[in-house]
């Protein structure tokens, strides 16, 4: 029989029967997989589990995956300590405010080196770029700091770092690769000037990237402990003083003023548990934020950045 | 200098428009440059001028600028001391083992995942996996230090139930410290390090999956002789970048896990020139400028020479 009529007779390639080989090549791919998301989950699993046990069975290492003699105590325990608010508070604070300070900078950089005929386009990418590959290092910008009087102030926790290259790069990539050149020219055309484009037509058509590189410079801040380590004495203007309270175990030295002596051994017996409702309170807005943009990860966005 | 007159750009058509003209065309755009260019000269290339501290020594009464020239004195200074054998070798020790254990797994990952039938599993195990790399270091390490704790920790527990004893404490051991910290790495990065391999997968030609399939290749075959060679020039790319920073080691990670036990395995480059730049009693300003430069000129060194082989032998680079 003709080729042709051979291969017209084979079976959809949904329906075709698995070869011996590739059933044995499927079911390790899906036990490594889910073996290995499995043990990412673990771990967040006990911790969240731990948080919502009783100090006792957090101490003594009893909760291995659901919670061990329920309890919401430790949650209690932290909304009572109040000098973690205002580290909350800063965090929050700091995350919106530099955010905010960088995506604008980054889109109006963007935007400017996504424009094909730019003169001196190279240049200006290179002088981008290259702060990528070198800095001045630890102490020219400890002392940058010192004296432009930022030490101590809320500007050090937002104004520095405004534009990650990486950042940049991915959102010029788009600019450049999403909208299409017969929209700018038919701009031109209408006499739209650049500003406007940028504002009325570029912007709205750019929520994936912004709303990416808005998670990326959120988690940024959120998780940010060195600035403040190294340029804030001031208590009052640290955020989340996790390293404190998880590292150095010096809440414990905090609470211990304000309390009577039956309180404060009891809350030593709580010290892992309450590290545990810390933490649990430190991620969760993050966890929470983040599936949301997820699907605009994978394909365009990322593929975007490395070609560019 | 030349002259601004002839220098002339073709416009479509063949018109030609002159340089100045263009940029008074564009003057909008420049605007938009302006405050990032600001920002980046004095946040980004104004420090660069404070490397010259590295060649001078400290006056405070002069400043930066004032200080006295000494010339390499700092470098010889530091490469004479007992530190810079010791925290040389643990930054590289630290870099190599990353790069040897972590660098595959994403890539691994991104092609088991890439032939998963089920996509809403996938899209399942993509939400899960990204989730350690939107926690913060010093959670990472918390969590580390809570469940490595030989007596309250999963650790404990698991080694007492299956040894009936409660293990050594590993988080003051400086042996066990790189394996900690390379590993408790992976956990956290493989699965956004793969999110790029995706990509690379995603963009794979159908059609070459259906001739091998004609041709007689077994699932596993397509893998191996398409989507590797696919994933090769990323690789290569990921490989460069990650070369280019084998001398730094984050100095956020390290000083947190870091403690007095630990610390012959543990001061890489970074957390040094900290200690000696801000935390001494007497800070040495040029002398950690000297040793973060030493490191940044390795990495632009290094880089640039990846780059420049993976060039000649992969034809595929970064530039």
């Amino acid at each position: 029989m003709p080729e042709a009529v051979i291969r017209a007779m084979r079976p959809l390639k949904n329906k075709v029967k698995l070869s011996a080989a590739d059933k044995i090549y499927y079911s390790i791919v899906y036990t490594i997989v889910l073996l290995l998301t499995l043990l990412v989950l673990y771990p967040l699993i006990v911790v969240v589990s731990s948080s919502f046990s009783s100090g006792q069975a957090v101490t003594n290492g009893r909760v291995i995956f659901l919670p061990v003699e329920f309890s919401i105590e430790s949650y209690k325990r932290v909304y009572e300590y109040t000098v973690i608010w205002t580290g909350y508070r800063n965090t929050i604070f700091y995350t919106v405010a530099g955010t905010l300070w960088n995506v604008c900078m980054t889109t109006c950089a963007a935007f400017a080196l996504s424009r094909p005929k730019l003169p001196g386009r190279g240049w200006l990418t290179f002088l981008f770029a290259f702060t990528a590959l070198f800095n001045g290092g630890l102490i020219p910008n400890f002392l940058l700091m010192r004296d432009l009087n930022f030490l101590n102030t809320i500007w050090v926790m937002i104004i520095p770092g405004a534009i990650s290259v990486y950042n940049m790069i991915i959102t010029r990539t788009f600019f450049q690769n999403s909208i299409p050149a017969e929209l700018s020219e038919a701009a031109v055309v209408d006499g739209c000037s650049d500003s406007r484009f940028f504002f009325a037509i570029l912007l709205p058509l750019s929520k994936a990237v912004l709303a990416v590189i808005t998670l990326f410079y959120s988690v940024g801040h959120w998780n940010a402990y060195f600035a403040a380590m190294i340029y804030l004495t001031n208590r009052g203007l640290w955020p989340l003083f996790l390293r404190e309270i998880l590292i150095m175990n010096q809440f414990s030295a905090e609470m211990l003023t304000t309390l009577s002596d039956e309180e404060i051994l009891k809350l030593q017996g709580m010290s892992d548990l309450l590290k545990y409702a810390f933490i649990v309170i430190a991620t969760v807005p993050i966890l929470c934020i983040y599936p949301f943009i997820q699907k605009y990860f994978a394909k365009g966005v990322m593929i975007g950045s490395l070609k560019g | 200098m030349k002259d601004p007159s002839l220098m002339t750009a073709r416009l479509a058509g063949g018109r030609r428009e002159k340089l100045w003209l263009r940029i008074r065309r564009h003057w909008q755009v420049y605007l938009f440059l302006l405050l990032p260019v600001v920002y980046l000269l004095i946040f980004a290339y104004y420090p660069m001028t404070g490397i010259q501290l590295a060649f001078k020594t400290f006056d405070y009464k002069k400043g930066i600028w004032g200080s006295p020239w000494v010339g390499f004195e700092q470098f010889t200074k530091f490469f004479n001391s007992h530190m810079f054998s010791r925290v040389v070798t643990n930054t590289l020790k630290i870099s190599a083992y990353e790069i040897f254990a972590g660098f595959p797994i994403p890539i691994i990952f991104a092609l088991l995942l890439n032939s998963f039938r089920h996509n809403k599993l996938k899209r399942v195990v993509q939400t899960v996996t990204y989730m350690p790399h939107f926690i913060s270091v010093v959670v990472i390490v918390g969590m580390l230090f809570q469940i490595m704790n030989s007596r309250s920790g999963l650790y404990g527990t698991f080694s007492r139930l299956l040894t009936g004893t409660y293990p050594r404490d590993v988080l003051g051991s400086a042996t066990a410290f790189v394996h900690l910290y390379v590993w408790s790495g992976i956990w956290q990065g493989f699965g956004w390090g793969s999110i790029i391999y995706l990509a690379a997968l995603s963009s794979v030609n159908p059609e070459l999956y259906e001739a091998a399939e004609i041709d007689g290749a077994s699932r596993f075959q397509r893998v191996f002789h398409i989507d590797i060679p696919c994933l090769l020039p990323t690789a290569i790319i990921m490989l460069i970048l990650r070369a280019g920073s084998v001398m730094t080691i984050g100095f956020e990670k390290v000083y947190l896990m870091q403690n007095a036990l630990n610390l012959s395995a543990s001061e890489v480059i970074s957390t040094y020139v900290y200690k000696v730049g801000l935390t001494a009693m007497i800070p040495d300003y040029p002398y950690a400028t000297a040793i973060g430069l030493f490191n940044s000129v390795i990495n632009l060194v290094l880089i640039i020479t990846v780059n420049e082989l993976a060039k000649r032998y992969g034809n595929t680079s970064l530039w």
